[in-house]
């Protein structure tokens, strides 16, 4: 199965749709399909800095707590507050409205070590 | 009224506590005192408390077509890993039912509790030769409030080394899952350590993790891949050179008996789960025990209190202790489940514990032998106690997932394997036999799991609509986890 065109992923299994200065940051649909079902989501704060891979938050699916990395450092813009109430989005459509935050990136530090969708493709292949 | 065939089937469905039953019901063994009015504010009573009103037999009947519809290691064979769900000798229930402990009051002045406070000494005694440790505290009242009670008495050690910088617990992915939990409780931060792929701590990722700021290093060996750390002596050896100390998790200890001892791997801390390795029935939340052993200089640290022995043989519970870090449990901890493991202990001996473990290594490693043939070994060696495969390549040829054989494995009769842990690997099946089945058990269990791996290739959807012949199907896991409805609220 390809990947969708136009993102970026990260090794952890994070996308990340790069528009202008801004990027929305989500989970694969490799991830949630290893995940499951997904019972809880929990976010960075809106306003907060984060710094590229570090551990910023968890997806509890009923097998297991897993953490969150973020793929690019930048402040918190946004936060996909439809996860609340109904956190298996992230199931049913991880590349859309099962995205996670948005971030606006430094522009001093733009993301690196991240993967194209075909060899992202050929990471899950070997997975 | 369940029909008789519904009743010795647990097909049925069984009413709560509280609708069954009338008013005046429930079997008076006492005169009625007086009312609560009468010593008792108006303030302080409410109007109605809607309490079932059951007559005894009522009372046994609904508990015990309850306990019908459940599964025990007394039913069938409970292959959980990590969690050794061993046969229950009944001599430990016959010792922990002697009048003389069984009826000692918790107040009972030391004078009248000698029998009781032998066990509790002779207990550690046997677990600090048995583990090679200096001392062992029965404190603890499980696995987890062990790993808890050890890094308390970590955290006291170095407070009174005044080395305050000390604040990082380091855990390998294969150590036990309850550990970076019980750092974080203490107020430490946790480093994970990715294992190596051979499933084991790699060196060179432990020594760049390591620094003046470790305190207390976190390992489970044979690890949660049931793989033995060979490297165990480089691994403590480095922790301790940069001040750090070793902490042993005794989730898999039921592997080590008489073969290799904590102590003598360099470790400075350890817990046991009594429940576990010591054959004490556990399961559904009950009461565990999760003694606690250290090195010789982390003994004035132990909680309080301790039981002594003096030259005239007479026993004492010892309360004080200027580095004592308190008490971790009220009383005398778990006591029954003190004079069931020493039971244990006493009953095999050191040449019995011995073939436990020797016997719990053969028995998965029986299954673990055959399984290979028909499911993926992400580590493919001889394994100790318990090992764990994976159905990652049974499920992209077939959607069924490892959640699917073990739902499976229930309509066979067997409980599940542990599922999903270690994270490490990707749809997992923990293993743990233990050392009380039989060769025909094993032969049994391998067979099921072989013809569902089969039917999975055949007919995915019969193993995806598992479990048919339990009381429940598959039970809605998401909803259970968000919407969680745990109290029964009264028609009134």
């Amino acid at each position: 199965m390809a990947q969708p065109a136009g993102l970026l992923y990260s090794k952890e299994h994070e996308w990340l749709k790069v528009e202008g200065d801004t990027a929305t940051v989500g989970i694969t649909d490799y991830a949630q399909n290893s995940l499951g079902d997904i019972v809880f989501v929990e976010l960075p704060r809106i306003g907060a800095a984060l710094k590229q891979h570090a551990n910023i938050g968890v997806v509890e699916s009923v097998k297991a707590v897993s953490d969150l990395f973020t793929p690019a450092g930048g402040e918190v813009v946004e936060v996909n507050a439809a996860l609340e109430a109904d956190p298996a989005l992230v199931n049913r459509d991880a590349f859309g409205d099962g995205w996670l935050y948005k971030i606006k990136i430094d522009a001093s530090s733009m993301p690196d070590a991240l993967l194209g969708p075909d060899d992202y493709e050929k990471l899950v292949a070997t997975s | 009224m369940p029909n008789a065939n519904e009743i010795l089937t647990a097909a049925h469905d069984e009413p709560p506590i509280f609708a069954l039953g009338k008013p005046g019901r429930a079997n008076t063994y006492f005169a009625a005192g007086p009312s609560a009015q009468t010593f008792l504010p108006a303030s302080a009573l409410r109007d109605d408390l809607p309490l079932p009103d059951n007559s005894e037999l009522d009372v046994v009947r609904h508990y015990t077509r309850l306990s019908h519809r459940t599964f025990a290691i007394d039913l069938g064979f409970y292959p959980l890993g990590s969690c050794t769900m061993k046969y229950n000798p009944r001599i430990n229930e016959a010792m922990a039912a002697l009048p003389g402990f069984k009826d000692l009051h918790p107040y009972a002045p030391d004078e009248l509790a000698q029998g009781a406070l032998q066990v509790m000494y002779d207990l550690e005694r046997a677990l600090t030769a048995i583990f090679g440790m200096s001392a062992f505290t029965l404190n603890p009242a499980a696995g987890a409030h062990g790993e808890l009670t050890a890094l308390f008495i970590a955290k006291a050690y170095f407070e009174k080394c005044g080395e305050h910088k000390r604040r990082t617990v380091i855990v390998p992915d294969t150590a036990h899952g309850t550990n970076p939990a019980s750092a974080a409780m203490v107020g430490y931060n946790v480093v994970s350590l990715r294992s190596d792929a051979r499933g084991r701590v790699g060196l060179d990722e432990l020594r760049a993790a390591l620094g003046d700021d470790t305190a207390v290093c976190m390992m489970t060996n044979p690890n949660t891949l049931g793989l033995f750390e060979d490297h165990i002596k480089e691994i403590t050896d480095a922790v301790h050179a940069v001040g750090g100390l070793m902490y042993y998790d005794g989730a898999n200890a039921n592997a080590l008996m008489g073969n290799a001892r904590p102590g003598d791997m360099g470790f400075d801390l350890m817990h046991l789960n009594l429940h576990k390795t010591f054959s004490i029935p556990h399961g559904g939340g009950g009461a565990g025990h999760g003694p606690v052993g250290v090195a010789e200089r982390l003994v004035p640290f132990l909680p309080r209190p301790i039981v002594t022995k003096d030259c005239d043989g007479i026993y004492a519970l010892v309360h004080d202790g200027d580095d004592a870090i308190g008490t971790m449990r009220s009383f005398w901890s778990n006591f029954a489940h003190a004079v069931r493991a020493l039971s244990y202990v006493l009953a095999n001996g050191g040449d019995g514990l011995t073939r436990v473990s020797q016997l719990a290594i053969l028995n998965a490693n029986y299954i673990r032998v055959q399984a290979r043939e028909f499911l993926e070994m992400p580590f493919d060696e001889p394994c100790r106690h318990e090992f764990v495969a994976s159905a990652r390549a049974l499920k992209r040829e077939t959607g069924v997932r490892a959640l699917d054989l073990a739902k499976a494995l229930l309509d066979r009769g067997y409980h599940a394997p542990t599922i999903y842990f270690p994270l490490l690997v990707p749809e997992c099946l923990m293993i743990e036999p233990t050392e009380t089945e039989s060769k025909e058990t094993l032969d049994g269990f391998v067979t099921a799991l072989r013809e569902i791996v089969e039917t999975a290739h055949a007919n995915p959807q019969a193993i995806l609509d598992a479990p048919v012949a339990t009381v429940v199907g598959r039970i809605d896991e998401t909803r259970a986890a968000r919407q969680p409805d745990l109290r029964w609220t009264p028609v009134l």
